[in-house]
């Protein structure tokens, strides 16, 4: 495709210019980054937020009867509720605040198993999930007893749906689905897989981390019952995260950690707990980070997810196209429905070398596993490259990944 | 010829070289060209594990008391690397090898290559091959029985 045809409908050059970070030379060469799948850049509005919050604003939230504690209080107020409508939550005490899309995982397995599961329960995740989406069901599991089931992954990386509405069934307690799989940039139907899963009363978890920065969420309009992600991949600060949680179990729910902010009454003899988002959000919080988050989600809107979206689409169709030019690559993960994700192999190569090779270029992706173990164990592959595109990627910078991928097959084979 | 004589012979290459392709060009050679390991030695028992690339590690001795090690990977580059610290450390006395300072790695520029966030296996393959030494040589030190 002629690059001038690659929408313009997002401002690129004024976006680029807005992530400092993206004006580095690596190794001598300008620096294409493509590891936005593990952590994004951030933009100049969210560095000078975080630094005007110490600069300006720091003090402990909630209870401070001075004015600093106050603003500091309503600008990580703010953060919520900045986070309520960019997933449009139905209350802002759904939004908690955790330090990303791991313990927003860990806190649902360790608090919702606990009251909820019991000896032959089963727990229904998917073969194309993170180590974080697996791991902490199987700590729980351990605990209680409770099975976990996998659904399977077909050769193109989708989820096998057939499978999963016989996995489905009455022992299940709850279903812990990725919205968009980090490794292959699969985007899986968790509309229909929430939707079947009501059918049958059963709650859903869904691990948005990869999901947020690429599409638009509605977490009522999907009717999620847990929806997770991690600010640092929505161009936000490293260290806080979301936990969406439907009220009526987030009520239900006992607390995770216990600490400070949690309580509301404390004695030797008895504690009770504070109000949702209060319970579950024990200790001095990631202020800044919450800011940094609100500041990072005031950009994304600004720029409109739906452009952001499209604009990706067309860098991942102009990128699976040239990729596939190259000689021997193969695309892991060829879902008909994908976000901006390449994970390939060069045939005959290693993923790690091909990587250290990309590094030497200025060329910034991700080797291995992807934390994705099983799932490389079901492709039989030791791992991947992945060029993961945001929206400070253009496609002069697939044009360099092809070129460096080409300079690294005539040296490696 | 000493370990250090072997690492300042290498590095005399290393200097030829004009960029990296070059440098690359050669470890990668020195990869597909490594000698094979038995397969016997290419078990769970003899890999060090890195999340990036696997190695496998064997440790002899030779009729003069001198350590013989032969190695592998599944990475290229890896192997390369792995051909340059065998070709350092291997025939030399367990002492030796468990004294060796391996500054030769940094002198030409491949120190990313054994810092632990690469998780290659490069780096835990060099402190085995210290162990390896340090054991050889503690054996050797113990009398006939």
């Amino acid at each position: 495709m002629p690059k001038d045809q690659v929408i313009a409908s997002i401002d690129f050059e004024k976006v680029r210019a807005d992530f400092p970070l993206l004006r580095r030379n690596i190794k001598g060469k300008p620096l294409v980054f493509l590891d936005s799948a593990a952590s994004s850049q951030k933009p100049e509005v969210v560095i000078r937020a975080l630094n005007t919050y110490y600069e300006q604003t720091n003090a402990n939230v909630h209870r401070g009867v001075y004015q600093l504690s106050q603003e500091a209080t309503d600008a990580f107020e703010m953060g919520r509720k900045k986070v309520q409508a960019f997933i449009n939550a139905r209350h802002e005490h759904e939004v908690i605040f955790v330090r990303g899309t791991t313990e927003g995982i860990n806190l649902v397995a360790a608090s919702f198993g606990k009251k909820f599961f019991r000896e032959g329960d089963e727990i229904l995740i998917s073969a194309m999930e993170h180590h974080s989406n697996i791991v902490p069901w199987q700590l729980i599991a351990e605990q209680t007893g409770a099975v976990l089931k996998v659904i399977p992954v077909t050769d193109s990386g989708e989820l096998d749906m057939e499978a999963f509405d016989t996995l489905l069934h009455e022992r299940t307690k709850i279903v812990a689905v990725t919205h968009v799989s980090n490794t292959l940039g699969t985007i899986n139907p968790v509309k229909t897989i929430i939707g079947k899963a009501h059918q049958m009363g059963i709650p859903v978890l869904i691990d948005g981390a990869q999901a947020i920065p690429h599409m638009e969420i509605d977490v009522q309009e999907l009717d999620a019952d847990f929806y997770t992600f991690s600010g640092h991949k929505v161009f936000g600060p490293t260290g806080i995260g979301i936990l969406y949680g439907k009220e009526k179990w987030l009520e239900e729910m006992p607390p995770y950690h216990g600490g400070g902010e949690m309580i509301k009454t404390v004695t030797f003899a008895k504690t009770t707990y504070a109000e949702l988002p209060h319970k579950f959000e024990a200790g001095t919080p990631d202020i800044s980070g919450a800011i940094g988050l609100g500041a990072a989600i005031d950009y994304v809107n600004s720029i409109g997810r739906a452009a952001i979206a499209a604009y990706e689409h067309e860098l991942l169709v102009y990128g699976t196209q040239r990729m596939l030019e190259i000689p021997g690559v193969r695309i892991i993960g060829t879902a008909s429905e994908k976000a901006s994700v390449i994970s390939f192999l060069l045939e005959g190569t290693h993923p790690f070398d091909v990587g250290t090779l990309l590094d030497q270029m200025g060329i910034a992706v991700r080797t291995g596993h992807h934390c994705t173990q099983p799932l490389m164990d079901l492709f039989e592959i030791p791992g991947t490259v992945r060029a993961s595109f945001a929206m400070y990627n253009n496609t002069e910078d697939i044009d360099r990944l092809v070129a460096a991928v080409r300079k690294a097959a005539t040296m490696l084979i | 010829m000493t370990i250090n004589e072997l690492q300042e012979d290498i590095i005399t290459t290393f200097d030829f070289f004009g960029d990296w392709m070059e440098k690359y060009e050669y470890i990668i050679d020195l990869g597909k060209n490594l000698e094979l390991i038995d397969p016997q030695y290419k078990t769970d028992d003899y890999l060090i594990k890195g999340c990036q690339s696997k190695v496998w590690l064997h440790a002899g001795v030779d009729n003069s008391g001198k350590v013989v090690f032969t190695a592998d990977s599944d990475a290229v580059i890896t192997k390369g690397i792995i051909a340059l610290l065998t070709q350092v450390l291997s025939h030399h006395t367990p002492a030796e090898v468990a004294q060796a300072d391996l500054y030769f790695i940094d002198k030409i520029g491949l120190k990313e290559h054994l810092s632990p966030t690469r998780s290659n296996g490069l780096l835990s393959m060099v402190k085995q091959m210290k162990l390896y030494g340090l054991a050889l040589s503690a054996k050797a030190a113990e009398p006939e029985k």
